[in-house]
């Protein structure tokens, strides 16, 4: 009687060993999970920086960046360079480019903030002072607009 | 230390990491909105349930009960199927039918998933307005820029 009595005592200790170890298990498991996510979700926002915004990210995000995303952003900006070389022949090919289907090949941009001076291919240069209208070349305005710098107005 | 037999609430990613069909370390008892009672509900007029209070995860929560072994499993599993059936129609109509209106009385009564839904056929509509309009080629900012000028940060220069 004696030892039925130790075998079932171990029996259910031991049960109770297993609930808290898969217990345990479980809630790290859960975390590891949460910080995955979020951390994933990091890095689709900085992914899509590089075609929203730009190649070099403001300083305000840059800032709130670990250094494996900032090694991230880099890596992800050479293989996509690389891929844009390869493709479109000679030059290669600036898929950021004209991600909405352009109509003209100049747009009427207005200023949204002070920026200084800005320089189009014929060697001329612009004064982008806040709130002055301007009308030019659509691929040299694109990513200022995209960075907030300037407006797209439409006619 | 848990008693045998004892009952408590716990959320459902721990309860599917200790539910186990060999050794029986718990037993679920089904949320009542699954049960036998509201399946009726549901079979009737689905319409009208507001599941954004009943949910608001109802599909994908449900979904997750059927890993438990419960003989009601197959009744569960149809329940739900035919409950988004008899709802689907009537979010598409609304969500291709408003434009530039205020939906909070449309969107409140449906579930996470229906509201993902409801937004995804908002956007098609928006995104078709603003085509119609000539809109579609202008450039816009970077959503994440325009936010990130309304908030201040500790300036980080170099």
């Amino acid at each position: 009687a004696a030892s039925c009595r130790s075998r079932s005592e171990a029996k259910s200790g031991r049960t109770d060993l297993i609930f808290l170890i898969r217990f345990r298990h479980c809630c790290l498991l859960r975390n590891q999970r949460c910080v995955v996510a979020y951390l994933y979700d990091r890095l689709l926002r900085i992914r899509a920086l590089r075609w929203e915004y730009g190649s070099v990210l403001p300083s305000a995000i840059h800032f709130h960046m670990s250094a494996e995303e900032v090694e991230w952003f880099n890596r992800y900006k050479k293989s996509l360079a690389t891929y844009m070389r390869s493709v479109g022949g000679e030059e290669g090919l600036d898929l950021t480019q004209d991600i909405k289907p352009p109509k003209s090949l100049y747009i009427e941009v207005r200023c949204l903030k002070d920026y200084g001076e800005f320089e189009i291919d014929d060697g001329t240069t612009v004064l982008l002072k806040k709130n002055s209208q301007h009308f030019l070349p659509r691929w040299k305005c694109e990513q200022l607009i995209r960075q907030g710098v300037l407006e797209h107005v439409l006619s | 230390s848990f008693l045998q037999g004892s009952k408590l609430e716990i959320p459902l990613w721990l309860a599917k990491g200790l539910h186990d069909s060999k050794r029986r370390i718990i037993s679920m008892e089904l949320p009542k909105i699954y049960r036998e009672a509201w399946r009726t509900v549901f079979s009737a007029d689905a319409n009208v349930v507001d599941l954004h209070k009943m949910g608001p995860y109802y599909y994908s929560f449900g979904s997750q009960l059927l890993n438990f072994e419960n003989p009601e499993n197959p009744e569960i599993a149809q329940t739900i199927l035919q409950t988004f059936i008899s709802r689907f129609r009537r979010i598409m109509d609304s969500s291709q039918n408003a434009y530039n209106e205020d939906t909070s009385a449309l969107v409140a009564r449906l579930d996470e998933l229906e509201r993902a839904l409801f937004r995804a056929g908002q956007k098609g509509l928006n995104d078709f307005q603003c085509w119609e309009k000539g809109q579609a080629s202008q450039i816009t900012a970077s959503s994440l820029v325009q936010n990130y000028g309304k908030r201040k940060f500790t300036d980080m220069d170099g």
